[in-house]
C-alpha cells in the first residue's frame, strides 16, 4: 500500500470500517510514516472533541406535541388524556401503572363531568372544530382540491359547488402564496377554504357568507400551538388558522385586507 | 388509507427518531425556528411516504428525508437563509470566515470555552462537509448509512470526512489567536 493509498484510508481506519486486510496494510504503512501519523492523531483527536461538546440538540417539546398531535387520531382516549394532562412529558403515553390509571380515570370522569356541565359555547366549540379541520387537512393530503397558484384557476373552481362567491386574493407578491382551495363542511355548512402559504406553514382560511365577527383588525387567539383569527367583512366570515406564529398570521391578515378581491 | 396498524406502526418506528432529526435539521439550518419547521414538514412527508418503507432502518430513512426537506427548504430560501456562507477551501481564511458564522447566544451561554470552540468550528464547516460529520460524529451512523442518506458512494463519504476533521483541526489548532 503506497503512501496515497493509505492517507485516502485514514478515516475509515478511524471509524473502523476498513476490512481487516485494509486495517492491518494501513497499520503496516502508519508505522512507518511520519504524516500519516501526525494526520491520524490530528482526526482522530478532532473526532473525540466533537464527540464530547454535547453538540447534540434535543427536540424542542412543542416540536414533538405537534408532531404527535398531527398524526391521525387512532390513538386511544387513554393516550389523549395522557397528553392532556401528562404535563407534555413525551413517551408516557404507553404503559401504565395501575395506580396512575386509576388516577386518571378519576380524572378523567370529573374532566367529562365538567364537559357535561359546562356546554361550550357556540365559539369555542367553533374553534375547536376548526383546530381538527386544519390538522385533518394536514394529514392525509388533502390541503387542497384544486391546487394553483393562480386566483383565476381558484375561483371558477367553486362555482356550482357553493352558494356564494369567495374573493380570492393572490398574495404571493408579499409572501404568502395562494396554493389552493378546497371544499369544506363546518359550523353545519358548506364553506370555501383557501389556502395559503408562508414558507412551510400552511394557512386555511375559512370564508362563508355572514356577519357573525367583529370588523377587522382582529384578535389573534392561540389553541394547541395554532394562531387563529376572526373576523367578518363585506358580509363574509372569515377564520384564519395556522401553526406559522402570531406576527406572520398579523401579516397574511394585513395584507389580505388591504389587497382587494378579484 | 391511514389504518391503525400503520399509525401504530409509524408511532413505533419514525416518531422516536425526532431527535436525531431534529439535531440534523438544526446543524444544516443553524436556527431553531427553521429546524423545527424542516423536522414538521419531514414527518408529515414521512407520513405520507411511509408505505413505501421496507423497514430497514427507519432511522436512516427519516434521516434522508429530512435531509431532502432540508435542501428543498435551502433552495427556496436562498438569499435569506443563514447558510450561505459557507467556508472556503482555504482554511487560512479562518478570521474573515468566522466572522460570517457567528455563535448563536444561547449557545455562548451554556458552553464552557473549549466547547464553544468546537461548537463554532463546526458551524463554520462548509455544508457538505458538515452534514457527513453530523452523520457521522453526532449521530454515529456507519458510512453505508451515510452514503444512502447524501446519495453517494461511500468512498466519498470516507474523503469528505477526512477532509471535514482536516478543516476543523486547522480551525481548532491550539496556536489558534482567538483561544
Amino acid at each position: 500500500m503506497d503512501h496515497e493509498q493509505a492517507f485516502e484510508l485514514l478515516p475509515g481506519y478511524i471509524d473502523q470500517e476498513l476490512s481487516l486486510s485494509e486495517s492491518l496494510e494501513f497499520e503496516r504503512h502508519l508505522a512507518g510514516c511520519e504524516q500519516c501519523q501526525q494526520t491520524y492523531e490530528q482526526q482522530r483527536s478532532v473526532s473525540t472533541q466533537l464527540r464530547q461538546a454535547g453538540l447534540r440538540v434535543e427536540a424542542p417539546a412543542e416540536l414533538v406535541k405537534r408532531i404527535k398531535g398531527a398524526l391521525p387520531g387512532r390513538r386511544s382516549l387513554w393516550e389523549r388524556l395522557a397528553d392532556r394532562f401528562g404535563g407534555g412529558a413525551s413517551g408516557r403515553s404507553r404503559g401504565w401503572a395501575p395506580v396512575g390509571a386509576m388516577a386518571f380515570s378519576v380524572i378523567a370522569l370529573t374532566w367529562s363531568a365538567g364537559l357535561y356541565l359546562s356546554a361550550p359555547s357556540d365559539e369555542t366549540r367553533l374553534t375547536h372544530e376548526l383546530v381538527d379541520d386544519h390538522v385533518r387537512s394536514l394529514q392525509f393530503n388533502h390541503l387542497s382540491d384544486v391546487i394553483s397558484t393562480d386566483r383565476h384557476t381558484v375561483k371558477p373552481w367553486f362555482d356550482g359547488k357553493l352558494d356564494f362567491a369567495p374573493p380570492v386574493v393572490d398574495l404571493a407578491q408579499q409572501g404568502y402564496p395562494l396554493v389552493g382551495g378546497r371544499l369544506d363542511y363546518l359550523n353545519g355548512r358548506a364553506v370555501a377554504v383557501m389556502v395559503y402559504r408562508y414558507k412551510l406553514h400552511p394557512i386555511n382560511l375559512y370564508v362563508w357568507p355572514g356577519n357573525d365577527a367583529g370588523a377587522p383588525p382582529p384578535r389573534i387567539y392561540e389553541q394547541q400551538g395554532y394562531h387563529l383569527a376572526h373576523w367578518s367583512a363585506a358580509a363574509m366570515n372569515y377564520w384564519a388558522i395556522t401553526d406559522a406564529g402570531e406576527a406572520e398570521l398579523n401579516g397574511f391578515i394585513a395584507n389580505l385586507l388591504a389587497h382587494p378581491a378579484s | 388509507m391511514t389504518d391503525p396498524d400503520t399509525a401504530r406502526r409509524f408511532e413505533t418506528l419514525v416518531l422516536p427518531h425526532m431527535n436525531s432529526a431534529f439535531n440534523v435539521a438544526r446543524w444544516l439550518t443553524h436556527n431553531d425556528q427553521d429546524a423545527q419547521d424542516v423536522v414538521q414538514e419531514a414527518y408529515l412527508r414521512a407520513f405520507r411516504f411511509f408505505g413505501g418503507f421496507r423497514g430497514e432502518d427507519a432511522r436512516a430513512w427519516l434521516l434522508s428525508i429530512v435531509r431532502n426537506t432540508f435542501y428543498t427548504w435551502h433552495q427556496q430560501n436562498r438569499g435569506h437563509a443563514a447558510d450561505t456562507t459557507e467556508f472556503e477551501e482555504d482554511t487560512h481564511s479562518l478570521e474573515t470566515s468566522t466572522a460570517n458564522c457567528a455563535e448563536s447566544p444561547e449557545a455562548m451561554l451554556i458552553r464552557n470555552q473549549s466547547q464553544q470552540r468546537v461548537h463554532k468550528a463546526l458551524r463554520c464547516l462548509r455544508l457538505e462537509y458538515r452534514e457527513v460529520i453530523v452523520l457521522r460524529e453526532l449521530e454515529e451512523l456507519s458510512y453505508k448509512e451515510i452514503a444512502d442518506i447524501v446519495g453517494i458512494p461511500m468512498g466519498t463519504v470516507m474523503s469528505r470526512l477526512g477532509r471535514g476533521r482536516q478543516q476543523l483541526a486547522a480551525l481548532l489548532a491550539p496556536t489558534d489567536q482567538e483561544a
